[in-house]
């Protein structure tokens, strides 16, 4: 156990437990502001060696990681929230100083602190140095972005200030790794405890400016130039024109990107299920066993990782975004329309990828630092019209409306119908953010502060190690749900055996499920049939169309058949009523499992689904009645 | 962009941020804010006596993007009116 290099090995030993002892991993937090560089240093350090997990009882992410030192022993790396000061205001200063001071159960107190401070902004940065050197732990200053700082003229003197702080101080540039060997040699070493000559009191804000200044001074810090190249391209992406037709510009190829670019890849993933589900089938004697692994394996599992793709994409697009320095820019952009709803400009790229699909749209409000509005975009993100209601739509519109010519060539019925269903569940999001703003999530005036960081390259290291983040995340976390779901509702399906064989569909346990919940949807329109196609789309919502067409008893991919089908089973009006629903209702167990993980707890997600399910119910009831 | 807000101002009024225009200037003077937004404007570098300067703004002149401490930093209009200034230069454009 004395060797702990291995990152698969370690996290099975129960540390949190165990006294400190000198066999386990020194554990070192890494903290820092935002827009510091933190992240790139974690990455550096810990490379794929680094897990991600909630704080014990909040939404705060915690990453973690194993960094091995050059004499083969290895440090716990704790990646703390990005902070600009340590009084426990917010709920990740509250985190960053309770790890710190080890009064978080559950996590170990830091052995070391490794501070990173943004070295071409050096003043205002310092000022958490302040509270970090007076909790006596020992800690390394961090000074980050060195190339930055030299190719822009600006200079210090690194024992000048190290000697002040009473800290070793390191520049390095954590893109490049120039300097890194000072931070393995400080994992390595013996840390000293800090021994600042002077701390200022450290609730006077501008008292701790001022000794951030004076820090400076002694340490004959010249700031760099202003960066230039952040100035020029802000003249074309801030321009009163340019700027938004660039907006547009990404928006168009985000938005084309996850929903068209996608597309091949997404079938390349179904082919894979569906070719490896029928090579196993033939192999396994057993029919019940052969339509399991049918079910679990291609429907199940497939219809989960189908969506990876997307996931992997989008999150390409935010790491490039967000790591290039322009997502701050958009969402400059995008404040003021969004302040009409009462969100922010961040809140735009989540639901704006809501369109492809709500899971990885809300893995994405994790840009949104203030928790009220990224819980309301996470609770009005599902309304958008994701990939998995196009194909229902699809089939019901072709189903009931005739495909006319509306306006010329340029608009059919079926089209029109198509964007009306888009933008009834727009409205439905406007308006439920409204409703959210305007009461339980309601912002407490707390300023909109966004901070523009300089433009830099983003590395294809940083990036790729988001995407195996998130995809490890999407997998483990949604991927479990949806296998146990669909292996549930495929029992359901096979139960009672009749003469050891599965019973006809409005026999088994689904059918009577169908046939019980009946006079809930009669009012609706709806008749049993219908009624499982919605008790398995709680899966995902493009599984009515295969269960309706098991259902039936044809081919899901015999489409006119099943639109002659449903004709026979819906009136018009209960066809409009099943539009709606789908509109409003949260019909993806993907969905809810990925709130829960992101809000918490099941609060948030219980109650967006009885939202949404209440809507979904009212809006049918009422379009069945007045279409009747 | 010659608008030269503050002559436009009678002497009572109290000059914020947003009468700022792109490359103007001002020192800081006081925020009228409550206690823990102010501290958090402060750590952002917006202290009393430092330099702000107007510079870009999202389309429609909301959020405005402020020079500060050697940061930029976007405020909207409603914060940066809580924000008083005295004036020290205009942009010469």
């Amino acid at each position: 156990m004395s060797e702990c290099g291995d990152g698969r090995a370690c996290p099975t030993v129960p540390e949190m437990e165990l006294p400190q002892s000198a066999a386990l991993p020194k554990t070192v937090a890494l903290i820092g502001p935002p827009n510091s560089g933190k992240t790139t240093l974690f990455n550096r350090l810990t490379g794929l060696r680094q897990k991600v997990a909630n704080f014990p009882g909040v939404t705060v992410e915690q990453h973690s990681g194993l960094a091995e030192l050059p004499d083969g022993r290895a440090a716990r790396i704790v990646d703390l929230p990005g902070v600009y000061g340590l009084s426990p205001r917010s709920e990740d200063e509250r985190i960053a100083h309770d790890v710190l001071t080890g009064a978080r159960p559950g996590t170990r107190k830091p052995e070391a602190i490794l501070l990173v401070l943004d070295s071409t902004n050096l003043h205002r940065h310092l000022m958490l140095a302040a509270p970090i050197l007076s909790l006596g732990v020992p800690t390394l200053v961090i000074l980050n972005m060195a190339d930055d700082l030299r190719s822009r003229g600006g200079h210090l003197d690194l024992p000048a200030l190290a000697a002040r702080l009473g800290a070793p101080v390191a520049l390095i540039s954590a893109r490049q790794g120039e300097g890194m060997e000072r931070v393995w040699e400080f994992l390595a070493g013996a840390m000293p405890l800090p021994e600042p000559t002077e701390l200022p009191v450290l609730q006077d804000v501008p008292k701790c400016r001022q000794w951030a200044g004076r820090m400076g001074a002694h340490a004959s810090y010249r700031p760099p130039a202003p960066p230039q190249w952040t100035r020029r391209l802000d003249s074309v992406f801030l321009h009163p024109i340019g700027g938004p037709l660039v907006f547009a510009a990404v928006v168009v190829l985000v938005f084309q990107t996850i929903f068209s670019y996608a597309r091949p890849l997404m079938d390349g993933v179904t082919w894979g299920f569906e070719t490896s589900g029928n090579w196993f089938a033939d192999r396994i004697p057993w029919p019940l066993v052969r339509s399991l692994v049918e079910v679990v394996w291609v429907k199940g599992a497939g219809s989960v990782i189908v969506f990876l793709p997307q996931v992997l994409l989008l999150y390409m697009f935010i790491g490039v975004l967000e790591d290039s320095g322009y997502l701050a820019r958009a969402a400059l952009i995008a404040d003021r329309t969004m302040a009409r709803v009462g969100l922010q400009g961040k809140s735009f790229i989540p639901l704006l990828s809501a369109y492809a699909c709500a899971v990885p749209a809300i893995m994405a409000t994790r840009t949104i630092e203030n928790k009220r509005d990224r819980f309301a975009t996470i609770l009005i993100a599902p309304f958008m019209t994701c990939s998995a209601r196009l194909p229902v739509y699809l089939l019901i519109v072709a189903a009931f409306i005739p495909d006319r010519p509306l306006l010329g060539r340029f608009m059919s019925t079926g089209t029109a119908a198509m964007l009306g269903l888009y933008l009834l569940g727009f409205v439905a999001a406007v308006v439920t953010a409204r409703i959210l703003k305007s009461s339980i999530l309601r912002t407490h005036r707390t300023p909109f502060l966004l901070e523009m960081p300089s433009y830099r390259w983003p590395t294809w290291k940083s990036i790729g190690l988001r995407l195996v983040d998130r995809g490890k995340v999407f997998l483990r976390r949604v991927g479990t749900v949806i296998l146990v779901v669909t292996a549930a509702l495929f029992v359901l399906t096979q139960l009672p055996l009749v003469h050891g064989a599965a019973p006809p569909i409005e026999n088994s346990l689904a059918g009577t499920l169908g046939r019980t919940i009946e006079p809930v949807i009669r009012p609706l329109g709806f008749n049993w049939k219908i009624g499982i196609g919605l008790i398995t789309s709680l899966a995902s919502r493009e599984t009515i169309i295969s269960s309706l067409g098991s259902i039936y008893g044809m081919d899901p991919s015999n489409k006119a058949g099943l639109r002659q089908a449903l004709r026979r089973d819906l009136t018009p009006a209960g066809a409009l009523a099943l539009l709606i629903f789908f509109a409003f209702a949260m019909q993806c167990i993907s969905s809810i499992a990925v709130v829960r993980r992101e809000t918490g707890g099941w609060k948030w997600p219980a109650l967006q689904f009885a939202y949404m399910s209440v809507l979904a119910y009212a809006g049918a009831f009422l379009a069945f009645h007045i279409a009747r | 962009m010659q608008l030269d807000v503050n002559k436009s101002l009678p002497e009572t009024i109290v000059a914020t941020l947003v009468d700022l225009r792109r490359g103007d200037a001002a020192v800081l003077d006081r925020i009228d804010l409550p206690g823990e937004d102010a501290r958090r404007l402060m750590e952002l570098g917006f202290l009393p006596g430092a330099t702000v300067v107007a510079g870009q703004s999202a389309p429609g002149g909301d959020p405005r993007v402020f020079r500060v401490d050697g940061s930029e930093i976007a405020l909207r209009r409603e914060t940066a009116r809580r924000l008083q200034v005295r004036p020290t230069k205009k942009a010469t454009r």
